[in-house]
């Protein structure tokens, strides 16, 4: 029997059309943020909480992938410049986004009216972690009810983090989260890596975390 | 729960590269999985079946070598295996640690006729 040598990543496909999203989001200066998160973090709190304090300074389209229903579009849209939804149900795959679908959400944006991108990833720790998009940073948000052992139990996700928002924290009085020991299995992981304190709820911390949005905008352009 | 696209990948590579090779069937596809990856074999297997089907695919044996997982101190640069999940060097027990293997995915080889 003939033994043929292949030694090929699977996941190159993917990675190939992420790559030239990422080409296209640069054509058109278009800063590009992944956000993932377990369902009910703060995702589309954030994102909300994002466009109402940078809509004066930026021009902000919004990508919603949803395993299904068009309710976080629907919240958004009032909002931002422009949304594309992908609802994961029909598709391949369901547990989270991947380069192609994001190529053809492309196709419904007004790219050259974009300045900043925001991608709201279906809610797991798992499975957004195999698939880049073309986005510029990965963000991850972790809210205090889940309890601070999320880095150890999905430690992928957040090994690959450009920055973690520790959101709902207003709850702290009411939660058995020790921040200290999050924040240290965290840059353990990761010794790079951005965090943020915030309430979406409340609108603590956002100020930290938009002008962070700012800075990195700036200096990707 | 992504393992249908990874296989669709997975078939279109096979079949490509025996093409290449101008083989006419492919008996065995060895993977290499890591233990950090998402990836679960009987998935794979589940949808290679029917993925395969009337191709020159169909009926091979998928073989997975499973690449363990493996970190590296930050703080005095041991190499190890996690033993559990609680991430601690066995030598300083620094919590400050690298991933530097099992997070692989990849076809190693494929035997064909």
């Amino acid at each position: 029997m003939k033994k043929i040598e292949v030694v090929q990543n699977i996941l190159e496909a993917n990675e190939f059309i992420a790559a030239q999203n990422q080409r296209l989001l640069d054509k058109h200066k278009i800063f590009a943020i992944n956000i993932m998160s377990s369902p009910g973090a703060g995702k589309t709190s954030l994102i909300l909480q994002t466009i109402a304090r940078l809509k004066d300074k930026l021009r902000i389209g919004v990508i919603e992938g949803d395993v299904a229903s068009t309710l976080d579009a629907e919240k958004v849209k009032v909002e931002a410049i422009a949304v594309a939804q992908i609802n994961t149900r029909n598709m391949l795959e369901s547990c989270s986004l991947n380069a192609n679908m994001i190529s053809h959400a492309f196709q419904s944006l007004p790219l050259k009216d974009i300045d900043l991108l925001l991608i709201e990833n279906v809610g797991n720790l798992i499975c957004p972690s195999e698939f880049v998009l073309g986005e510029h940073k990965r963000v991850v948000i972790s809210s205090l009810p889940e309890g601070d052992d999320k880095p150890i139990k999905y430690p992928m996700i957040f090994a690959d983090a450009d920055a973690v928002v520790i959101n709902k924290i207003d709850f702290l009085p009411y939660v058995d989260f020790d921040i200290d020991s999050f924040e240290k299995t965290l840059q353990g992981l990761n010794p790079e890596v951005k965090i943020f304190q915030v309430s979406c709820k409340a609108g603590a911390g956002i100020e930290n975390w938009c002008s962070w949005l700012l800075d990195e905008l700036k200096a990707n352009s | 729960m992504h393992e249908l696209g990874i296989t669709e990948n997975i078939v279109n590579i096979a079949l490509d590269k025996a093409k290449e090779a101008q083989v006419g069937k492919i008996v065995r596809i060895n993977l290499v999985v890591g233990e950090l990856s998402g990836f679960v074999p009987d998935c794979i297997e589940f949808y290679f079946d029917f993925l395969s089907k009337d191709s020159i695919a169909e009926g091979a044996i998928l073989n997975f070598e499973s690449a363990p997982a493996q970190l590296r101190c930050r703080n005095c640069c041991a190499i190890f295996h996690p033993q559990d999940t609680l991430w601690n060097c066995p030598k300083c027990q620094s919590q400050s640690l690298e991933i530097t293997g099992g997070r692989e995915l990849y076809i190693e080889n494929m035997e064909v006729e």
